[in-house]
């Protein structure tokens, strides 16, 4: 899409959506928000870009190609579900740090579990998206 | 009894899947992963049904949320019976493949996709939450998608538009029905929903409901109306693949129909008599199929349709002894199937085509394998004393009880044509001499020959394999009867399994 | 309320239906779709949409009803859906394969002869 318009808008947009992103994902356990909708928060700022951009120029701007997120959204989603069974609890237990860390809060598995499905959806929805554009030009 | 044992053949299978993915490319360390994975996990299931065997069932409740409420794994004597034939036929599926599946198609990811698949076929056994139950039916679905597609032939591409097209609608099925029974109960735990449909006043509702599951769970065992996607999608992919799909897919809708009819709907008349109604067209269509097909493994997917009528045949009757049968039938139909598809895939090294017209004379070229696959093949068709015939006499001792005449007519059918197709295999392909070539068709060769000996173990050892358990299913069989027994036990009297997922005081 | 969105379901129900029943494979996607949201409607629905009717607690026990919905239909939908996108994406990948190997959009002619198996 050749639209000054758009073109202009998304390079204010990235940047807005994906800070946006992790504000939803980090807000995501005791608020509407989470790993799934954060992540798609974040292909959608980048299916913005590809669109004004063409599909080969967003993905020199990510470091990796989407494909290798998926696997470190899973090792880090999977750990963090399986980690509580090396502690002698059923699967998926959250655990939790004793003290509140000052100024960031409280950390439990479950946190880590969100950003594996972030990295995982991001991942996932881009190779797919991808691979469609570039299969149909 | 609460133990966190129960997760580990899903939670393996996961690790190596992902483990699989970082080692994207690397085809000999994919093999190596794969099979390591999958004895380890045969080692634990081992582990596990001997623990629940002789113990108690075993319960996990994810994220330590309280049964009704939260997930829960179940671990009884049905399901990991299933987790263990599961990692037997994964096994053999794991070494053949490695030999078996070009090494473009495990570039493009075989392994991964294979261990989500297995994972989700444990976790539908282990879980005892019914939407639970629906994501591991995705999980299986969707990486049965990417397997059937893998290499993306013509044909191999047709065959899985007919697949996905009537899988995502038996899913559409099964997630409306638990969307009403979400309404009408108020819960998923399957314990809990045994006792809240028990006390439904409104069984028309219960019924219809019923029948949203026995749709999207038919169409997923592959029974009479709804079978037609089988034999024009099985014959397309790689053999280990169909291996895995013939010996597990449809075995997995057969344990969710047993698995919500003994708990949560338990049938009445009028279930009864149209689930016997499938199981005579399902075992007659499926058999009559198979008398006219010349390729071999459209003939075995036809006897794919052929045998769940069996089962569903003991389901129907719904006794003790009826249903103890049909879990053998099922036991044996799971190491039989992947098996005859092994054999399929290895046909077609040693001979370059799955054609009966074209192949011939196998029998003088390899006597040692031809004589390997005779085990196989007659367990299948059922020769006492091999593994085929034990439980065909429960079904017919449960036929003459409840006087299903018609039934057993169906049985007898389903069985001599069984007979008949495998003598006539056995005599075309291994007899028979190979037809002259008139110079029309291209050359056929053999590719086993020139292969390396390791190559050539890892082909042949999951068929020693799987025949040494067939072997064992049949000569033993007073073993197999009482874990079958067991099970019906747990079936029929369901308090226990209810105690031990809600506690003592439900 | 809820008589619009029964109507709605039996809508989306019968158009994926006859969808899924033409010969065309774009119109079987579309179908399929159809169907996916009918059951999110449906789950939605059946988890019935009361306000504030809390899943844990006990109806009598008052203390937390203005505060929490059952969460569990939500749950279910949000992991319908995203199955349902997973399968589609699959699904328009796979169709757009066939369509350039077949080179037909008509699932009639999805059947290749017995001589070309192998």
């Amino acid at each position: 899409m050749k639209s000054i318009i758009l073109k202009t808008a998304t390079e204010y947009l990235l940047p807005i959506l994906l800070l946006f992103s992790i504000f939803i994902l980090l807000r995501g356990h005791y608020y509407p928000g989470g790993g799934f909708v954060g992540g798609l928060i974040a292909s959608i700022a980048f299916v913005l870009h590809s669109f004004t951009h063409g599909v080969n120029s967003t993905l020199r701007l990510l470091p990796v190609h989407p494909s290798g997120l998926v696997p470190f959204g899973l090792v880090l989603s999977a750990t963090s579900m399986l980690l509580p069974l090396m502690a002698g609890k059923p699967a998926m237990t959250g655990l939790w740090i004793e003290e509140p860390i000052p100024v960031i809060g409280m950390i439990g598995s479950a946190l880590f579990f969100d950003i594996g499905v972030y990295f995982l959806v991001i991942g996932v929805v881009l190779t797919i998206l991808f691979s469609i554009f570039q299969y149909s030009e | 009894m609460i133990d966190n044992y129960l997760i580990l053949p899903v939670a393996i299978h996961l690790f190596a899947a992902i483990l699989l993915l970082f080692l994207w490319r690397r085809t000999v360390a994919h093999r190596i992963v794969s099979i390591a994975t999958s004895f380890i996990v045969m080692l634990l299931s081992i582990r596990l049904f001997s623990k629940v065997y002789n113990g108690n069932i075993l319960i996990m409740e994810a994220g330590s949320w309280k049964a009704p409420f939260g997930i829960v794994f179940v671990a009884d004597v049905f399901s990991c019976t299933l987790v263990l034939l599961t990692s037997f036929a994964a096994l053999a599926v794991s070494i053949f493949s490695s030999a078996g599946i070009s090494r473009s198609r495990i570039l493009y990811g075989y392994f991964p996709i294979f261990h989500f698949l297995v994972m989700g076929l444990n976790g539908a056994f282990l879980t005892g939450d019914i939407f639970n139950l629906y994501v591991w039916f995705e999980v299986i679905i969707i990486s049965s998608f990417v397997l059937m597609t893998l290499g993306g032939r013509k044909a191999q591409v047709e065959g899985a538009v007919k697949y996905m097209a009537m899988n995502i609608l038996a899913s559409t099925f099964f997630l409306t029905g638990i969307g009403i029974l979400y309404g009408i109960t108020g819960t998923l735990n399957m314990a809990d929903l045994s006792i809240k449909i028990a006390a439904l006043e409104n069984r028309n509702l219960v019924n219809i409901t019923a029948l949203f599951f026995i749709i999207g769970f038919g169409i997923k065992a592959a029974v009479f109306p709804l079978y037609f996607w089988l034999p024009s999608s099985y014959h397309t992919p790689p053999s280990a693949v169909v291996a895995t799909f013939g010996g597990l897919l449809t075995k997995v809708g057969i344990y969710a129909l047993f698995r919500i009819s003994t708990l949560i709907f338990v049938p009445d008349e009028f279930t009864k008599n149209l689930l016997l109604f499938i199981a005579v067209f399902t075992i007659l269509t499926g058999s009559f199929g198979a008398l006219i097909k010349r390729n071999i493994r459209r003939m075995f997917s036809y006897l794919i349709v052929c045998h769940i009528g069996f089962m569903i045949g003991g389901l129907a009757m719904f006794t003790g002894v009826a249903i103890t049968g049909a879990l053998i039938y099922l036991f044996h139909d799971i190491m039989v199937k992947t098996n005859m598809f092994l054999i399929a895939g290895l046909i077609r090294q040693l001979k370059g085509t799955m054609n009966m017209d074209k192949l011939g004379g196998l029998y003088t070229d390899y006597p040692k394998i031809s004589l390997l696959i005779a085990i196989v093949l007659f367990s299948l068709a059922g020769i006492p004393p091999l593994s085929g015939f034990w439980p065909k006499l429960y079904l017919f001792e449960a036929g003459f009880i409840n006087r299903q005449y018609i039934l057993i007519g169906a049985i007898i059918i389903g069985s001599f044509i069984t007979l008949y197709v495998i003598a006539k295999m056995w005599a075309d392909v291994f007899w028979k001499n190979p037809p002259e070539n008139d110079g029309r068709g291209e050359e056929l060769k053999d590719s086993f020959a020139t292969l390396s000996l390791s190559k050539k173990t890892m082909l042949v050892s999951p068929i020693v394999f799987l025949a040494a358990i067939s072997l064992y299913l049949g000569f033993c069989a007073q073993n197999i009867t009482e874990v079958a027994e067991r099970i019906t036990s747990e079936m029929l009297d369901t308090t226990p399994y209810i105690e031990a997922v809600l506690g003592k005081t439900y | 309320m809820e008589i619009l969105l029964l109507i709605l379901i039996a809508l989306l129900y019968s158009t994926g239906i006859y969808m899924l029943l033409r010969r065309s494979m774009v119109k079987l996607l579309i179908g399929l779709g159809l169907l996916g949201n009918g059951v999110n409607i449906l789950i939605f629905l059946l988890g019935s949409i009361t306000k504030g009717k809390p899943p844990v607690i006990d109806d009598k026990a008052s203390l937390f009803r203005d505060i929490y919905a059952d969460p569990i239909p939500q749950a279910l939908i949000l992991t319908a859906i995203v199955i349902s996108f997973g399968l589609q994406a699959f699904a328009i990948v796979l169709l757009k394969r066939v369509y350039v190997l077949v080179n037909s959009d008509d699932l009639d002619d999805l059947n290749t002869p017995e001589e070309e198996d192998i």
